[in-house]
């Protein structure tokens, strides 16, 4: 029987990593994921999970340490976030090109300056493009079913790729909600034993990993990561089949909610959608036909799930916690790739907030509504809009 | 330098890898090396003074290729497919047995 704890996100993390049993952790403590691996180290030191625990003097190290281990052919973890991501950087790009599928969990944290320990996305965000899966969690439940999810999909033949898991520091590592444990042996079936293919240390059979790759092999090699993420999308839908049916929770890499006859449809991810979708409920019984969207998973980005969601809509409001310059949010480049070619298109109404920590309530939602609803009636609007932004400060 | 016996084989793996990208760019087969040469990237090269030399093999520990081997007579011998020309051996070189100096065509 599944157990039910109250624990805070990053607990749940630590658990999702016991449960897949990685053989590797290697970690350094940043705020706000610093209790993930203080928690795996106590399992460890229990004797409650048989791996090494490495403790090592960076971030740099701690993804250098797990590439080393996947690399030599088992299951590893480790957890971080902001920049302590950042500074796994150059790494993240190795692990990928190696195809290693190495699991972080990522506290979602701003970047500096100015130091800013609280949510906002910019962490993974600036990391989209480093061939790593990613998927946001909403909740603490999501924040463990999606680890054991992202190895699934990571250590697939056709994917081959490491994945990140990102959850809002604080909104969720820090706070305690329910979760529910998974058995063991229904883990054990769902995700197997780690058995390296490509990537292994063994002297009988030597092989040359992350080797020089000329010109005449390089775009080869990096078509490849394309390529093992193009594949990624139906393994995921497949992994997220084999989820529900095995533990019961649903998951899809675009969440809708409450979209039928929706004329506006919010899109955000993580947390916020749970605030979104209150948000939404009063709307509906005020008689406004607004929906929501939650993208759980972000990359590999699901353009064609992107393309039926805006068919149910007039005009889409994405709320980013995060900025790409002279562009506005990453989630505004994204869709506007994905539509760009569609005959029949919403309206996309770019929003920014909440960066650093700063609370999103309904008054801020109020006024994003107010902007799409004038794109709705066809007004002017700026396509990137900063809400809740002091001006009266600048 | 005797050719490797591996030279073969490994032209072999090589012709197979211009054909075949492998998952991770995951070489099958170590030491092709061997087939590479790595000497051309050489500016400077050592030349090797067998008077002065005391047969301390400094040089031949330091060598970090290593593209030092021994005569019959074991004094070293430099093997410019691989050396790189870094110097290491000619700054250890008690003797000032080895010189380093410009490559020329
Ligand atoms: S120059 Fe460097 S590579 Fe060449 S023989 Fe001397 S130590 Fe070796
Ligand atoms: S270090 Fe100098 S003296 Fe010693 S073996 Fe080499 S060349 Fe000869």
């Amino acid at each position: 029987m599944p157990i039910k704890k109250v624990m805070k996100a990053n607990e749940a993390a630590a658990w999702a990593a016991k449960l897949a049993k990685p053989k590797v952790i290697a970690a350094f403590p940043i705020t706000p994921s610093t209790l993930v691996p203080e928690k795996i180290s106590e399992f460890v030191a229990d004797g409650e999970l048989d791996a090494e625990f490495i403790k090592v003097e960076s971030e740099h190290s701690a993804i250098s340490a797990c590439v080393g281990a996947s690399a030599a052919g088992v299951r590893t973890f480790t957890a971080t976030a902001s920049q302590g991501l950042a500074l796994m950087h150059e790494i993240l790009f190795i692990a990928a090109g190696m195809r290693l599928p190495i699991v972080i969990a990522v506290g979602n944290r701003s970047l500096s300056a100015p130091i800013n320990i609280w949510n906002d996305w910019q962490d993974t965000i600036s990391e989209r493009d480093t061939g790593w899966l990613q998927f946001y969690a909403e909740n603490n439940q999501e924040a463990l079913d999606l680890i054991l999810i992202a190895y699934k999909v990571a250590e697939n033949e056709k994917v081959l790729l490491p994945a990140m898991v990102g959850f809002d520091a604080f909104i969720l590592t820090h706070t305690v909600e329910p979760v529910e444990i998974p058995d063991q042996e229904l883990v054990d079936e769902f995700l197997g034993e780690y058995e390296p293919k490509h990537a292994y240390l063994d002297p009988a059979k030597p092989i040359t990993q992350g080797a020089l790759g000329f010109p005449a092999h390089y775009m080869e090699a990096r078509y490849t990561v394309w390529e093992a993420n193009e594949n990624a999308k139906d393994v995921i839908d497949e992994a997220f089949a084999e989820f529900e049916k095995k533990f019961g929770r649903k998951y899809q890499k675009i969440e809708e909610y409450r979209t039928e006859d929706a004329e506006i449809i919010f899109v955000t991810m993580g947390s916020l959608a749970g605030t979104v979708k209150e948000y939404v409920d009063s709307l509906r019984e005020k008689g406004l036909k607004v929906g929501a969207a939650k993208i759980t998973v972000y990359r590999p980005f699901p353009v064609e799930e992107v393309r039926e969601l805006a068919k149910k809509a007039k005009v889409l409001a994405l709320l980013e916690k995060n900025v790409t310059f002279s562009v506005g949010g990453a989630l505004f480049q994204d869709f506007s790739r994905a539509l760009i070619n569609e005959s029949e298109k919403p309206k996309i109404v770019d929003f920014i907030l909440g960066l650093g920590g700063r609370d999103v309530t309904f008054k801020d939602l109020d006024e994003a509504l107010a902007i799409a609803q004038k794109a709705l009636n066809g007004e002017a609007v700026d396509e990137v809009n900063w809400i809740g932004l002091r001006k009266e400060i600048l | 330098m005797a050719e490797t016996p591996f030279k073969a084989e490994i032209e072999r793996v090589q012709k197979e890898y211009s054909e075949k990208m492998t998952p991770g760019a995951v070489v099958y087969l170590p030491g092709s090396s061997v087939v590479n040469k790595t000497g051309s990237w050489r500016v400077f090269m050592p030349e090797f003074n067998r008077d002065k030399c005391v047969r301390c093999y400094l040089c031949y520990i330091y060598c970090p290729e290593p593209a030092i081997y021994l005569d019959e007579e074991n004094y070293p011998v430099f093997d410019y497919d691989y050396c790189k020309g870094c110097g290491i051996c000619a700054n250890e070189c008690p003797t000032k047995a080895i010189t380093m100096v410009r490559e020329t065509k």
